[in-house]
């Protein structure tokens, strides 16, 4: 009875924990996906995100979906821009030129942050009070109920527009082969930007959702949740969305587990040993289908 | 680029001005002759910047109290501040300039551990003595056994505060049985884990598990889960106020009703936002000073009318560190650093803001530690412990 409990409490705090980790690897997966570029910078993005959700509430004094919104507008604009203005002239360039230019865009976000929102750790106002169910001895709390219920939302909202509209089609096109699409009459820049809006959008809700849930922001939170992230796309398979998802989610349980089972000394370097292994055995990831390349 | 031949006249006038303000700014820099330079190196930004902060205020209000009744040995005391970024590398960095750039003759900070050590080289190596206000690692002044001869503390020891805690569990708490909890990225945290440890099983009391975590981790609910099922007396979470606030508001959110204990890292008002005070209460933690303490009611009254809030902990042994230096220099009676240093060595029964110092043989001041509680967003000084010498 005590393990089976606490194999259930780690269970949701892994879910909790890996549905923040899915959102920002979707968001990596996506780019990735359409324009071959692992977005380093996607992690900073978040942060932006959370920072913007922290004024709107703090100082617009909004309540959190309003918040969750102007957030999730202001940083897909941003992902725009940073794509027109970092990716776009770099479209014909060498894949590590555009690499090492979002690792720039990454320094440039945080510390252009810093020097705005200063280095120092804000906290996030309590907006929920303790709300919180117990089944059995199982603790979830109404911020972890807010993150799996926006979380499945966005989810769901996402594989509508790629599965059933005309600009899901069109990405999904661009994904497969972005020269042909444009033959065939897809502007392919408008896609790019596109994804990275909504990218970027999908970021700013975790951030929001992690500066709720941990009551604490700063500059540099970007950089582990990014990289947490980037392991989930490439367990789940890089370029496929429900890879991302499910990624995240064995990333969180996987952590969980190991903090409550082995010991919490071990939690990260669990969750890098993951990349490795994918990397060394499934190089495609779990949805990854083997393609050949033609030489 | 392409530039016009006004906009490359115009960028060249610019950068002549500004070389010539360096030039300048370099014959400014030797001082007269009747200051005395002091480096201040602290943590003005960066993740522990509330620490260095506090610290910098405290030592200049002391600095500024003993140029205002004249100084010491007939000079002024003047600071240079540099800022370390709360970063171990930007502390050497800081450290150096001071010394080659500024001339200072003695540093005070920075103010957490880790940043203290990794400056002790440079400051060996020049010869200059330098006082670290807040780091309560016993490696700060030793190294392999032996006492680093220029570094100091105005502070007590981590030892002290992790036996004062396990004392204060074991007969005020009347506790068996513990879980320790440690940031594995900080030499503070692990060390007053040892020293807990060790300390909480000769008084008889038992530790049942010990997990630990990272600084910068946001997700402590796996780990705390896994110590709550070891259903111990108390949880001891020797760490840093944004680690500390996070780990305490979950740990009740997951339903954990023991008392948590921790050390002068606690001591911020950011554990209460991060926290919210419900989930404070039935907290202890050790430091250096408590406000309500009548006896250092004087330095309180100063620092409050010089800044317009009350002071910290930090503050505090920033202030320490500031009559210490000057009581050293006094008794040099010269601004050699090799002086100050035979000096600081031989402090006995100073009175300074916190209580007295006298240093003992291995560079750390014998002095009383106190214990606060949070009580529904107040702190109650439930006990003051003087720490047995070596």
């Amino acid at each position: 009875m005590e393990v089976t409990h606490q194999v259930l409490q780690q269970l949701v705090n892994g879910i909790s924990l890996g549905s923040i980790y899915a959102l920002i690897a979707l968001g990596y997966t996506m780019i990735y996906g359409i324009i071959k570029l692992i977005n380093f910078a996607h992690g900073d993005i978040y942060m932006v995100g959370a920072y913007i959700g922290f004024f709107a509430i703090t100082q617009a004094h909004l309540s959190i979906v309003p918040a969750l919104i102007i957030s999730f507008v202001v940083t897909g604009i941003l992902g725009m821009v940073v794509e027109k203005l970092a990716y776009k002239p770099l479209r014909h360039a060498p894949r590590i030129s555009v690499l090492i230019t979002a690792i720039g865009v990454s320094f440039f976000l945080e510390y252009t942050s810093m020097y705005f929102v200063s280095p120092t750790p804000r906290t996030f106002p309590a907006i929920f009070g303790d709300v919180a169910i117990e089944i059995g001895g199982i603790v979830i709390n109404g911020q972890q109920m807010l993150i799996l219920g926006i979380t499945t939302i966005l989810m769901i909202v996402l594989t509508y527009i790629v599965h059933r509209t005309k600009t899901g089609k069109a990405m999904r096109a661009a994904s497969f082969d972005t020269e042909t699409a444009q033959l065939m009459g897809i502007d392919s820049d408008r896609i790019i930007s596109i994804t990275f809006g909504i990218g970027s959008a999908l970021a700013a809700v975790a951030g929001v959702l992690v500066g709720v849930y941990y009551n604490s922001i700063d500059p540099l939170m970007g950089i582990m949740p990014g990289l947490k992230a980037f392991v989930a796309a490439v367990l789940g398979g890089i370029g496929i969305l429900p890879g991302a998802v499910v990624g995240g989610l064995i990333l969180g349980i996987v952590e969980a587990f190991v903090s409550g089972f082995v010991s919490s000394t071990f939690r990260d370097a669990a969750a890098f040993a993951i990349l490795i292994l994918v990397l060394l055995f499934k190089p495609t990831g779990l949805f990854g289908k083997n393609t050949k390349e033609k030489v | 680029m392409n530039f016009s031949k006004k906009s490359l006249k115009l960028m060249s006038v610019i950068a002549g001005t500004m070389l010539m303000g360096s030039v300048f700014a370099g014959c400014g820099d030797e001082g007269s002759a009747d200051e005395i330079k002091v480096g201040a190196n602290f943590e003005s930004t960066g993740n522990v910047a509330n620490y260095g902060q506090a610290t910098l205020d405290g030592f200049n209000l002391a600095i500024k109290e003993i140029n205002d009744a004249g100084g010491v040995n007939g000079k002024k005391i003047k600071v240079v501040a540099a800022d370390n970024k709360s970063e171990a590398s930007e502390a050497v960095n800081a450290a150096t300039k001071l010394i080659s750039d500024d001339k200072v003759k003695v540093i005070v900070g920075p103010a957490v551990t880790a940043n203290v050590i990794a400056e002790s080289q440079v400051a060996t190596d020049n010869k200059i003595p330098i006082i670290a206000p807040d780091a309560t690692s016993p490696d700060v002044t030793v190294e392999n056994g032996q006492v680093k001869p220029f570094v100091f503390r105005s502070c007590f020891i981590d030892p002290q505060q992790g036996s004062v805690m396990a004392k204060f569990a074991a007969e005020k708490l009347k506790a068996k049985t513990a879980v320790i909890y440690v940031d594995n990225s900080s030499d503070y945290s692990k060390s007053l884990g040892k020293v807990f440890k060790e300390k909480f099983e000769a008084a008889g009391g038992k530790v049942l598990m010990e997990e630990a975590f990272l600084a910068k981790d946001q997700d402590f609910k796996a780990a705390l889960t896994k110590l709550k099922t070891a259903n111990a007396d108390v949880v001891f979470v020797p760490a840093y106020y944004e680690e500390v606030g996070k780990i305490v508001k979950q740990a009740r959110e997951l339903g954990f009703k023991q008392p948590f204990l921790g050390t002068d890292g606690w001591d911020d008002s950011k554990v209460a936002d991060i926290a919210g005070a419900d989930a404070l209460n039935n907290t202890f933690f050790s430091t250096h000073y408590s406000d309500k303490d009548a006896e250092v009611k004087g330095f309180v009254d100063a620092f409050t009318k010089e800044y317009g809030h009350a002071p910290n902990v930090f503050a505090a042994l920033g202030y320490d560190a500031g009559k210490m230096l000057a009581d050293a220099i006094k008794r040099a009676g010269s601004d050699d650093p090799e002086k100050i240093r035979e000096a600081l060595e031989q402090t006995k029964d100073l009175k300074v803001g916190t209580g007295t110092i006298t240093m003992d043989k291995h560079h750390n001041p014998i002095k009383q530690a106190v214990i606060l509680e949070n009580k529904n967003g107040d702190r109650v000084m439930v006990a003051k412990i003087m720490p047995d010498a070596e």
